[in-house]
């Protein structure tokens, strides 16, 4: 693991709404936000509900994800923005679908970027990559 | 007050700077300043008669209060001027959004623009960092693609397994494209033609997206004059009228909602379409943007020229050059004239002017061109715009 100085790639910032997110990645719980009200599921995380029929305000919780989904869209970046990156090229950049029906974008890692596919199944795996902050990203499904 | 804009406003002014890759000394209140002398000098008004302004720090970061500050640059004083936030969309909405405050009473010469400054060796702060959580913690952590290559890469794969969308298919854009600026002294590749082969071996950027699929950035500004039809009919060019418009807006970020292939501008079209009375198949004159490729394939498909999944096949079955049967992006497209910003997208509004008053010079489009269809495209299919645009014999 490596200290925030010698990390060399952008940071997550967290507010005071994403902060439990990037808490419980600390301990290795994916999470996401649920609308008390309406069921919507949400993410990115916000603190008022994007829901259809909903004006919910400060109505949104966190819940538990399984870890759990598939390669929604996906390319292999040759040439990162971030010079921090120009190591790992090629890398895979997905958005992921997990099985309680929300997306992220993230990274498809321990696997020959090729191999990749829309609908291949994935599991969480955690990137520690400082003491403060650990990556969710995504291996094939065992 | 018509019911809705249809035929209500015109646009009877253009201007615009030849794109190039950087502009040495020139800034983007310079750059957009010269192409708004032009736009104003070609509807052969004076600064004095400009009441309204719509202008667009775009993406380049001008700050607040960027209408008077360019008031101010211009030594031209409107009673009514807003901005425009829509990104690579914004050309369209700011001639929707002129042709609505000119026919509201709120000015009478509207003039709109954009611009895009590279400029080496200026003393330009860098771009703040986006903060909102969505990107500055969910997508930063994660690698970023350079712009906006990654996402449009995603769309790409998508449309490639969903429909079979290759590389040797959606290249066919980028080919006509260049003939077409191959026949236009204002593209940035005027005398670079351009083959399959060329595209499908570039190298890839963001798989499956080629370099040669992706526009290049550039510096320039573009600017156009919109005025209510009852003036325009008395000013010195043929006008150019506002016939039906909309715009699509489903998302900001591409990852969390939404089928990604569908492009928003399917809204927009149904929109423009029902205000001007037309169709897809009565447009005559296609001005579609084209980030990449692949933008311009699912805009195709959405605006209804073919079915969704089809236009892989549909732009093979088309000449889309300006001598064809479909002509589209007419002056080269941003893919070969070059993107300057939001100006890219400005000049596709220009363009479709220009066909309309026949005065496109080598590219002029030989077939009728009183109906031309014009689009935008901002972010990451996160909002885009539609227009028909037409001649008096479309009214």
């Amino acid at each position: 693991m490596t200290t925030a100085q010698e990390y060399k790639k952008p940071l997550p910032t967290p507010t005071a709404v994403s902060r439990p997110f990037w808490e419980a990645a600390k301990e290795h719980r994916l999470v996401y936000q649920r609308c008390r009200l309406c069921g919507t599921r949400v993410f990115y995380p916000r603190d008022v509900c994007p829901g259809p029929e909903c004006f919910g305000v400060g109505t949104l919780e966190w819940a538990e994800s399984s870890g759990k989904g598939w390669v929604y869209a996906h390319t292999i970046s040759y040439q990162p923005a971030h010079p921090g990156f120009a190591d790992d090229v090629p890398y895979v950049l997905a958005i992921i679908e997990l099985d309680e029906g929300w997306r992220m974008s993230s990274n498809v890692v321990n696997v020959d970027p090729q191999e990749v596919r829309i609908g291949m199944r994935v599991e969480v795996v955690w990137d520690d990559v400082t003491e403060e902050f650990s990556l969710p990203k995504f291996q094939p499904a065992r | 007050m018509p019911d809705t804009l249809r035929g209500a406003a015109a646009i009877v002014g253009i201007g615009e700077l030849k794109p190039e890759r950087t502009r040495p000394g020139r800034d983007a209140m310079s750059l957009l300043a010269e192409a708004a002398y032009l736009a104003i000098q070609d509807a052969g008004l004076s600064k004095r008669d400009i009441d309204g302004m719509i202008v667009d720090e775009g993406m380049i970061g001008g700050g607040s209060g960027y209408c008077a500050k360019m008031a101010e640059h211009m030594g031209i004083f409107p009673t009514w001027a807003t901005g425009c936030d829509a990104q690579g969309a914004a050309a369209v909405v700011m001639a929707l959004q002129a042709a609505a405050y000119v026919n509201a009473g709120l000015a009478n010469f509207v003039l709109c623009g954009m611009s895009a400054a590279i400029d080496p060796g200026a003393r330009r702060p860098p771009p703040p960092p986006r903060t909102e959580t969505a990107t500055s913690e969910f997508q930063a952590p994660f690698g970023p693609t350079v712009a906006a290559n990654g996402w449009y890469a995603m769309i790409a794969q998508r449309h490639e397994a969903l429909y079979g969308t290759t590389v040797e298919k959606r290249a066919k854009i980028a080919v006509d494209l260049r003939y077409n600026a191959n026949h236009n002294p204002r593209a940035y590749f005027h005398d670079k033609p351009l083959t399959t082969e060329d595209v499908v071996n570039s190298r890839i950027v963001a798989d499956p997206l080629h370099l040669l699929e992706c526009v290049m950035p550039c510096s320039g500004g573009c600017s156009f004059i919109v005025t209510r039809a009852d003036i325009a009919r008395s000013m010195r060019h043929k006008p150019a009228y506002i016939l039906g418009g909309g715009l699509g807006v489903p998302r900001s970020n591409l990852a969390h909602v939404g089928e990604i292939t569908i492009a928003p501008v399917g809204q927009a079209a149904k929109k423009a379409f029902a205000m001007s009375g037309y169709g897809p198949n009565d447009m005559q004159v296609l001005e579609i943007y084209d980030s990449f490729t692949i933008t311009v394939i699912c805009e195709l498909e959405d605006s209804g020229f073919c079915k969704k999944g089809e236009g892989g096949d549909w732009i093979q079955e088309h000449d889309l050059t300006f001598k064809g049967d479909r002509p589209l992006d007419t002056h080269g497209g941003q893919l070969s004239c070059g993107q300057a910003s939001t100006a890219g997208g400005c000049a596709q509004v220009t363009e479709a002017v220009r066909q309309i008053r026949r005065d496109a010079g080598d590219h002029q489009v030989p077939g009728p061109t009183d109906l031309v269809y014009v689009t935008g495209s901002g972010g990451y299919f996160s909002q885009q715009s539609a227009m028909v645009l037409g001649s008096d014999a479309a009214l």
